[in-house]
C-alpha cells in the first residue's frame, strides 16, 4: 500500500488550451548563463545586465540602436556576390553562398544605412558576422567604397562598424584588393575634410584591422572586444607560448594606443550623438 | 642546386649530357650529336615543363633559396645605393629594407622585403616578415621621396606580415592600414614588383601602385596555400589544392586584372640565370618609370585610385 494517494487527475488540459511561453521570450547570455527578458535585453542594447557582456548583433539592431526611430535608409542593398574563382575547399563557394543567404535572409556580411542621430546625419556601414564570419570579399568592399563615396558627396561623417574574421577566403586576391581600395577611399574622404568613425566590436580581426577599421579619425572600441591584426591561434603557434591575459582586448589597444575611447553599447548613441554635435557645431538638445 | 620533384625529367636529361661528356672528354668516342642532341632536348623539355606549371609548383619556385632577393636585385639594377635605417620611432627592421638609389641616371627610391639565404641571416631578416616598424619605415622613405618628388619602386617577397605579440602591442593592423591609405595618395609614380611570394596584407603593405607586377614564377593571394588549407580543409595536407583554387599565380592574378602585368623570367625561374633575371628586370623597370614619368601626380593618383577601386566581382 502507498504512503499517498493521489486525489486529483493528471494534467488534463488539452494542447489547444495550453498557454505556451513563445520562443525568444527570455534570452540567456552566452557568457554567464543567466537569463534576461528579450525585451529587456534589447532594450540594453543587447548588453547582458548581469555581466555587461555585449551580445554579438548585426547590422539590423545596430541600426537600431543608433538611429533615431524611422529615420534609417538602407542603401546599395541591389550589391550582391558572385563567385568569381569557382572557389570550391570542402564545399564549393556558390553552394555556401547560396546556403548563407537562404539561413540569414542577409545577401553579403554588410549593410549600409543613413539616417540620423539626434537630428544629425551619419552614414553606417555595418559589417555581420553571421554572414560567413564577417568575412570581406568583394560585396563588402564595394559597399564600403561606396559609403564612404555618399559620405564625401552629401558631406555627411562616416562610420563603419567592424565585426569580422578577415579577408574571406574564397575570393582570395579580390578580397585582399578591398583592403586598398576601402583605404584609398577613406584617404579621398579626408582630404575632403569629412570625418570618419570607426567602431571596433567583438572580433575585429586580419585584413579588416589592417584596413579601414584602424584608420578612424576616432577608433572607438566596445568594451571586451577581440582585436588584432594575427589571430591569438596564429600567434600562440608562432610563439610556442600561451598569450598574456587580456591581450589583443579593447582594453589593451587603449593602453597601447590604437583606439580612443572604449564606449559600452548603452552609452553609444550618445557618445556619436557628441561628437556629431561638436563637429557640427550645433548645441544638442536637452 | 636544389630541384623539385616535377623537374626530375630535366635532371636525369642533365645526367645523362654529364656521363655524355665525359666520355667526350676522353676523346675516343665523337658524341658531338649525342651531346647536340640532348641539349636540344633539355631545352624543349625545359619549355615545355615551365609553361604549363600549376600554383603548387609556382609557389615552391617563388621560395626557391638562389632565388634573387631585394638587395639582389638593388646591387644589380640599380646603381648608388644608399640604404636607411629605422622608422624614426622604435627601431630598424631588417626585413624591410630601403633608400635611394639611381637607375639610368634616374634617382628613385627603392623599398623591398628582404629575406636571408643561409639559417643565421633568415633569423636576422626574420624571415622577410616585418614588424610595424618596417612598415612605418618603408613608408618614412616613401613619403621622403615624395618630399623630393623621386619615383618609388618596391620590391615585394614576404610570407606575411610577422603575427607575435611585440607586432601586436605596436599596432601591425594600423601600420598596414595606414600605408594603404598614404600609398594610395602618393604624389610620385609608384611601381611594386612582386619577385617572390605576396602573402596577403603583409604584401599589400608596400604594393599599392600605378603597376603592380609579378615576375613570372611568383604568387599573390590574401593567404598562403599551407594556411589556407589548414582553414578550410583543417589539415596542412591540401596545400596544393588551395594553391589551385586560389588562383594565385601572375597568369591568374593577370586574367582578373588584379596586376597590371607580368615580368618574365630567364627559362627554369631567376634563380636559373640571376643576370638574365636583373637585365630583364632593369629593362621593364626603365620602361614603366619613363611612362609613368610623363604623367601628371594629379594624374597618376586619380588612375591609381580607380584602378583598386575596379577590383572586385559583384552583381548589380
Amino acid at each position: 500500500m502507498s504512503w499517498f494517494k493521489r486525489v486529483k487527475e493528471g494534467i488534463t488540459t488539452s494542447t489547444s488550451d495550453k498557454k505556451s511561453v513563445p520562443d525568444g521570450l527570455w534570452h540567456k547570455c552566452s557568457r554567464c548563463k543567466k537569463a534576461t527578458l528579450s525585451s529587456d535585453h534589447a532594450v540594453n542594447k543587447y548588453v547582458c545586465m548581469h555581466c555587461n557582456y555585449h551580445d554579438k548583433i548585426g547590422s539590423r539592431e545596430y541600426f537600431e540602436v543608433i538611429f533615431d526611430e524611422g529615420t534609417c535608409k538602407e542603401l546599395y542593398s541591389n550589391i550582391k556576390p558572385t563567385d568569381p574563382l569557382e572557389f570550391k575547399d570542402t564545399k564549393a563557394y556558390k553552394d555556401r553562398l547560396a546556403e548563407t543567404i537562404k539561413k540569414t535572409g542577409m545577401e553579403d556580411a554588410l549593410r549600409v544605412g543613413v539616417g540620423n542621430v539626434d537630428g544629425l546625419p551619419l552614414v553606417i556601414a555595418c559589417m555581420d558576422f553571421g554572414f560567413i564570419g564577417g568575412s570581406m570579399g568583394s560585396v563588402v568592399g564595394e559597399k564600403i567604397a561606396r559609403a564612404i563615396d555618399y559620405g564625401r558627396e552629401n558631406r555627411i561623417p562616416v562610420m563603419i562598424i567592424s565585426k569580422s574574421g578577415g579577408a574571406r577566403m574564397m575570393e582570395a586576391a579580390f578580397s585582399l584588393m578591398q583592403m586598398a581600395k576601402t583605404s584609398a577611399k577613406l584617404a579621398l574622404l579626408g582630404q575632403a575634410g569629412v570625418p570618419y568613425i570607426s567602431l571596433l566590436t567583438d572580433p575585429t580581426t586580419g585584413g579588416v584591422t589592417a584596413s579601414f577599421a584602424m584608420l578612424g579619425d576616432i577608433n572607438i572600441a566596445e568594451p571586451e572586444a577581440l582585436i588584432g591584426f594575427a589571430g591569438p591561434r596564429v600567434i600562440r603557434e608562432t610563439i610556442g607560448k600561451d598569450l598574456p591575459k587580456g591581450f589583443q582586448s579593447s582594453e589593451f589597444l587603449l593602453e597601447h594606443g590604437f583606439v580612443d575611447i572604449i564606449v559600452p553599447r548603452t552609452e553609444l548613441k550618445q557618445k556619436l550623438s557628441t561628437l556629431l554635435h561638436l563637429w557640427a557645431e550645433k548645441p544638442m538638445a536637452v | 642546386m636544389a630541384h623539385f620533384d616535377f623537374e626530375k625529367p630535366i635532371q636525369e636529361l642533365e645526367d645523362q649530357l654529364k656521363k655524355v661528356r665525359e666520355v667526350a672528354d676522353k676523346g675516343k668516342i665523337d658524341v658531338t650529336a649525342s651531346i647536340k642532341e640532348l641539349e636540344e632536348k633539355i631545352i624543349t623539355t625545359k619549355r615545355e615543363l615551365y609553361s604549363n606549371l600549376n600554383g603548387w609548383q609556382r609557389v615552391q619556385i617563388s621560395r626557391h633559396p638562389d632565388r634573387p632577393y631585394t638587395l639582389d636585385y638593388v646591387e644589380n639594377c640599380f646603381e648608388n645605393f644608399v640604404e636607411m635605417h629605422g622608422d624614426r620611432n622604435v627601431k630598424d627592421d631588417k626585413a624591410m629594407v630601403g633608400g635611394f638609389a639611381s637607375i639610368n641616371g634616374k634617382t628613385v627610391m627603392v623599398i623591398g622585403h628582404q629575406k636571408g639565404r643561409n639559417t643565421k641571416q633568415r633569423q636576422y631578416r626574420n624571415f622577410g616578415m616585418p614588424n610595424p616598424e618596417g612598415y612605418r619605415k618603408a613608408l618614412r622613405l616613401m613619403k621622403l621621396a615624395e618630399k623630393l618628388n623621386k619615383p618609388i619602386i618596391t620590391f615585394i617577397d614576404t610570407p606575411g606580415a610577422s603575427p607575435g605579440l611585440e607586432a601586436e602591442e605596436r599596432g601591425q593592423g594600423e601600420a598596414i592600414a595606414k600605408n594603404l591609405l598614404e600609398m594610395s595618395v602618393l604624389k610620385v609614380p609608384v611601381i611594386c614588383i612582386i619577385i617572390g611570394e605576396g602573402a596577403s596584407g603583409g604584401a599589400l603593405g608596400i604594393g599599392v601602385g600605378d603597376k603592380v607586377m609579378m615576375m613570372e614564377n611568383t604568387w599573390y593571394s590574401v593567404i598562403s596555400p599551407e594556411s589556407c588549407s589548414s582553414i578550410l580543409w583543417r589539415s596542412w595536407e591540401h596545400k596544393e589544392k588551395a594553391a589551385d583554387a586560389l588562383k594565385l599565380t601572375a597568369n591568374d592574378m593577370l586574367k582578373n586584372k588584379l596586376i597590371d602585368g607580368i615580368i618574365q623570367e630567364p627559362l627554369g625561374g631567376a634563380h636559373e640565370n640571376p643576370t638574365e633575371a636583373y637585365q630583364i628586370m632593369k629593362q621593364e623597370i626603365d620602361k614603366m618609370l619613363a611612362e609613368l614619368c610623363a604623367k601628371k601626380s594629379d594624374e597618376l593618383i586619380t588612375s591609381r585610385i580607380e584602378k583598386f577601386s575596379a577590383m572586385g566581382a559583384f552583381t548589380e
